[in-house]
């Protein structure tokens, strides 16, 4: 590792990690109670299982964009951080606030939960994704503006990359939009529009930068193509995201009070948001078919790869099946948004997390690279998790297919139980799909412990 | 790309793409502000709705409903549930929580008073009262 200062992203590649494993696992509980309704009823309720499962998702993606800030802005600075000290002291501030917001989910009823931390005074509980106490909202945006002052602050002082500015723009852009979660109007209308400018400007806006960010970090690194070229493509990708990105929040727009409008303009955006994730996949083949070194951490370049290809399919494929207004007049709020939800998530920001921990962990830990044992594992725990995603979304989309014909689409409509109960045989295979999975994981974990002859240092 | 096309181009499309996407975004947001009074049903935007909404959101009820098909996927849309079952109906069925029939999914009794199940049938009347454009396809949701 070039700057010692570096090292502070270490703990939270870790902690990102733990709380992936976290997520999988009330995942797995959740897709058991879909099909034995009654499973750790009423211990656990599957709303309580599901705000623990999406939370924990946003909170490891959040810990693995900080690590991957800190480990990054001082090599694009070329300076040292700012204060390491306070990126430490925010790594036990955020997780000491996320593991008791989690305990709280699971020990207290919402509802007490709420009384006890001040929902009373700013009402902004009870929203999907934004389920935090207030207390919860308010840490994560003190944390958030730790973080981005100390990284400005260490932008200021050194060299100014491309790369180091999209990434700021993006985080910076995160802690902004989501100020929105503390806006709840009495009015639905308003407030599912406002929602969105958290949830839709996050993943399919700000976070696309820091997405495109550490994949050309990671791409520099491994291939060794000039960072001009790299840069360019960054530039071109990000834009793609943000001009389609923008208005493509209309797609959110079409059934929830708003004007009709929306139907046209979220269709016709959202209908070329593939265009940016097609781009990241020809960019990361491309780069590394003209890479000018041989790096010798073969499983990093497979996780960029891999985060170009799923993004596309998940973001892109799967977002475009169900984004047209008429399209989706139908498969809105069903299984094929959940199929959608999951690919894209696993293939965008789980995948390229894993990229930049994938490449600099190994550097944290004193090598270029993991022994050529260890990278077999992770190499594995890259198939079995992609693969295992790839049936998740199908069964999904299968058994979302069913749900529209079942329940909305055919001339007699059944209710949805009655429709649920038919889909039973695809809520098991996704089980199976489900525990594959985190059979992957837990390989990509082992990894970490398998030791062997390491590669010797070089960067 | 040819070498003609330089970084620096690719910046200045960047900077200005994102700043006309978001003023064209800002507009749009602008109209839809003039025009969402007249189907959001603010009308019956009534203090009962408003304490509902509250109930409906301490409970947590999106964590396993859709409402206007956002939510969870684990159980009915609610955003017409008023006009597929009826008040009586709701209230009686939040009452009658949790079933315990074996294996089926199960919803917990969250223990509400009198005048909580009157603000959360409110607040779920008002929401089937928005102008949806027709969503959801036909009255099972």
């Amino acid at each position: 590792m070039q700057y010692s200062s570096q090292s502070v992203a270490k703990p939270y590649f870790i902690a990102a990690i733990g709380l992936f494993l976290g997520q999988i696992l009330f995942g797995l509980i959740m897709g058991l109670q879909y099909v034995i309704g009654d499973f750790l009823f009423p211990a656990i309720p599957f709303n309580v299982a599901r705000m623990v499962h999406t939370n924990l998702l946003i909170v490891w993606l959040l810990f693995g964009f900080m690590g991957a800030a800190y480990y990054m802005i001082p090599e694009e600075t070329e300076t040292e951080l700012y204060s390491p000290k306070l990126a430490i002291l925010m790594f036990w501030v955020f997780l000491v606030a996320g593991a008791a917001t989690v305990l709280g989910y699971l020990l207290v009823p919402y509802a007490t939960l709420a009384q006890y931390t001040g929902n009373d005074i700013l009402e902004t509980m009870g929203r999907e994704f934004l389920e935090q106490p207030l207390l919860t909202k308010i840490g994560i945006v003190v944390v958030a503006l730790v973080f981005l002052f100390n990284l400005t602050m260490t932008m200021l002082k050194g060299r100014k990359t491309s790369i180091g500015l999209v990434l700021m723009m993006g985080l910076w852009g995160l802690a902004v939009f989501f100020l929105f979660s503390f806006y709840n109007p009495s009015n639905l209308v308003m407030d599912k529009y406002f929602w969105w400018w958290v949830v839709h400007l996050w993943v399919e806006g700000v976070w696309e930068l820091i997405l495109g960010a550490l994949l050309a970090f990671v791409l520099i690194k491994v291939t060794g193509v000039d960072r001009e070229v790299i840069e360019k493509w960054l530039y071109v990708i990000v834009t793609l995201s943000l001009i389609t990105g923008l208005i493509g929040t209309g797609h959110h727009y079409f059934w929830i009070g708003t004007p009709e409008y929306w139907q046209w303009w979220g269709s016709v955006f959202s209908a070329l948001e593939p265009i940016p994730f097609f781009a990241m996949t020809v960019f990361a083949f491309n780069m590394v078919n003209r890479r000018r070194r041989e790096h010798p951490n073969k499983a990093a370049t497979l996780w960029a790869l891999g985060t170009g290809v799923m993004s596309f399919l998940g973001a892109g494929v799967w977002g475009f099946l169900h984004t047209l207004a008429p399209v989706n007049y139908y498969t809105h709020g069903t299984q094929i948004t959940a199929a959608h939800g999951h690919m894209a998530f696993y293939g965008a920001y789980a995948m390229v997390v894993i990229t930049i921990i994938s490449y600099a962990m190994p550097i944290l830990r004193g090598r270029a690279a993991n022994s050529e044992k260890s990278q077999v594992l992770e190499m594995w725990s890259f198939w079995l998790m992609t693969v295992a995603m790839v049936f998740i979304t199908l069964f999904l989309t299968a058994a979302g297919i069913l749900q529209v014909w079942l329940q909305r689409y055919s001339s007699t409509p059944i209710p949805f139980m009655a429709a649920q109960d038919q889909l039973t045989i695809f809520y098991w295979l996704r089980e199976g799909a489900g525990v594959m999975f985190l059979i992957g994981l837990l390989v990509y974990i082992t990894s970490f412990f398998v030791g062997g002859e390491t590669k010797a240092k070089s960067a | 790309m040819s070498g003609t096309f330089t970084k620096s181009m690719a910046r200045n499309i960047f900077f200005g793409g994102t700043v006309f996407f978001a003023l064209l975004f800002l507009a749009l947001t602008f109209d839809s502000m003039q025009t969402i009074p007249k189907r959001d049903n603010h009308a019956n935007l009534t203090p009962s709705v408003v304490a509902g909404k509250k109930v409906w959101e301490t409970n947590n009820c999106i964590g396993c409903h859709t409402l206007m098909g956002e939510g969870a996927y684990f159980a009915p849309e609610l955003g017409n549930v008023y006009k597929r079952r009826g008040p009586e109906f709701i209230k009686a069925w939040i009452q009658s929580q949790p079933t315990g029939a074996p294996g089926r999914r199960q919803m917990p009794n969250f223990h509400l008073t009198e005048t909580q199940l009157n603000d959360l049938v409110e607040f779920l009347k008002y929401s089937s009262e928005i102008n949806t454009a027709n969503w959801p396809p036909n009255i099972e949701g």
